[in-house]
């Protein structure tokens, strides 16, 4: 297992639910490894946190990135595909928190270089038991690149 | 959720030359809750070779998700991710890196390569399989495959 980290891990979510937003934090409030939650509404904002334009100057560079695909704006799609092909970014792991299960989402998504693809179940308790897992798994288990 | 237990099982390509490693890998996958069938080779020429149905492999189901040690014989797993990861066909299976390996240019150049998650070997046992045990719940239980 990874040790414990000094340093919190940094989290961006992409989400423009506020009520998946809010659970998201909840679930991650809990969470064993010490973490920071940065929520960004639509794939526009997401791009100019990571490039720290305007407001998010001051922002860190997240390890790890949880993002919707249907996004106001600009969508997740078009989101994951100029991550992974930044240089700068696309070591950071995306995974995609969605509500579509729709098998061409989940292949194109793949294609696109997303790490993983995670449908979100509608019921509470179900969402939840998702999110912890997604801590569990990045930030207990894995391995992740901190540059 | 991938809530198939009585479904198909999820095809795993095992890459590890480590008999040991490969036996407690199967070991906890065995006793995951999605029905699975690890397929274990032990070089990086014997896994593009499944990968690609050629020779024996003809018949051999395509993964659904591949482990991957990074320290192989011939063909190391640093040059298979970035065959695969290139490969029209092949690209969308998610690769997670399981090595022994905790160098940060190899976790960062195995996220560069497109490595869907890097995961470093715990030495001992019951850590290693604790390490599977997560891997199974989050990519055969979580994870929407492709």
């Amino acid at each position: 297992m990874p040790d414990t980290l000094p340093v919190p891990i940094e989290i961006l979510l992409v989400e423009d639910n506020p009520g998946d937003a809010r659970l998201t934090r909840e679930a991650l409030r809990d969470a064993k490894v010490r973490n920071n939650l940065y929520v960004v509404p639509d794939g526009v904002e997401a791009l100019a946190f990571l490039q720290r334009q305007g407001k998010h100057a001051a922002a860190p560079k997240p390890d790890l990135i949880l993002l919707d695909l249907n996004l106001p704006k600009k969508d997740g799609r078009e989101v994951l595909e100029e991550i992974k092909q930044n240089d700068e970014f696309r070591h950071i792991p995306v995974v995609i928190l969605t509500t579509s299960q729709a098998e061409k989402d989940i292949i194109e998504s793949y294609r696109l270089r997303a790490n993983a693809f995670v449908t979100k179940p509608v019921d509470l308790e179900q969402f939840l038991k998702v999110v912890r897992s997604i801590e569990h798994f990045w930030l207990e288990i894995v391995k992740l690149s901190r540059i | 959720m991938n809530a198939v237990a009585g479904g198909v099982p999820i095809e795993v390509l095992l890459v590890e030359d480590s008999a040991d490693d490969a036996a407690l890998t199967r070991r906890a996958l065995d006793q995951g809750k999605v029905r699975n069938r690890v397929h274990h080779v032990t070089s990086g020429v014997e896994a593009l070779a499944r990968l690609r149905r050629q020779g024996r492999f003809a018949d051999a189901p395509p993964p659904d998700l591949i482990l991957l040690d990074l320290n192989l014989p011939g063909m190391d797993g640093r040059e298979l991710l970035r065959i695969i990861k290139a490969d029209e066909r092949l690209r969308h299976i998610p690769v997670v890196v399981v090595t022994g390996s905790e160098v940060d240019a190899d976790v960062l150049s195995s996220y560069q390569q497109h490595a869907n998650a890097y995961v470093k070997k715990p030495i001992a046992t019951k850590e290693f399989l604790e390490a599977v045990n997560s891997i199974e719940q989050f990519w055969l239980q979580i994870v929407r495959l492709p």
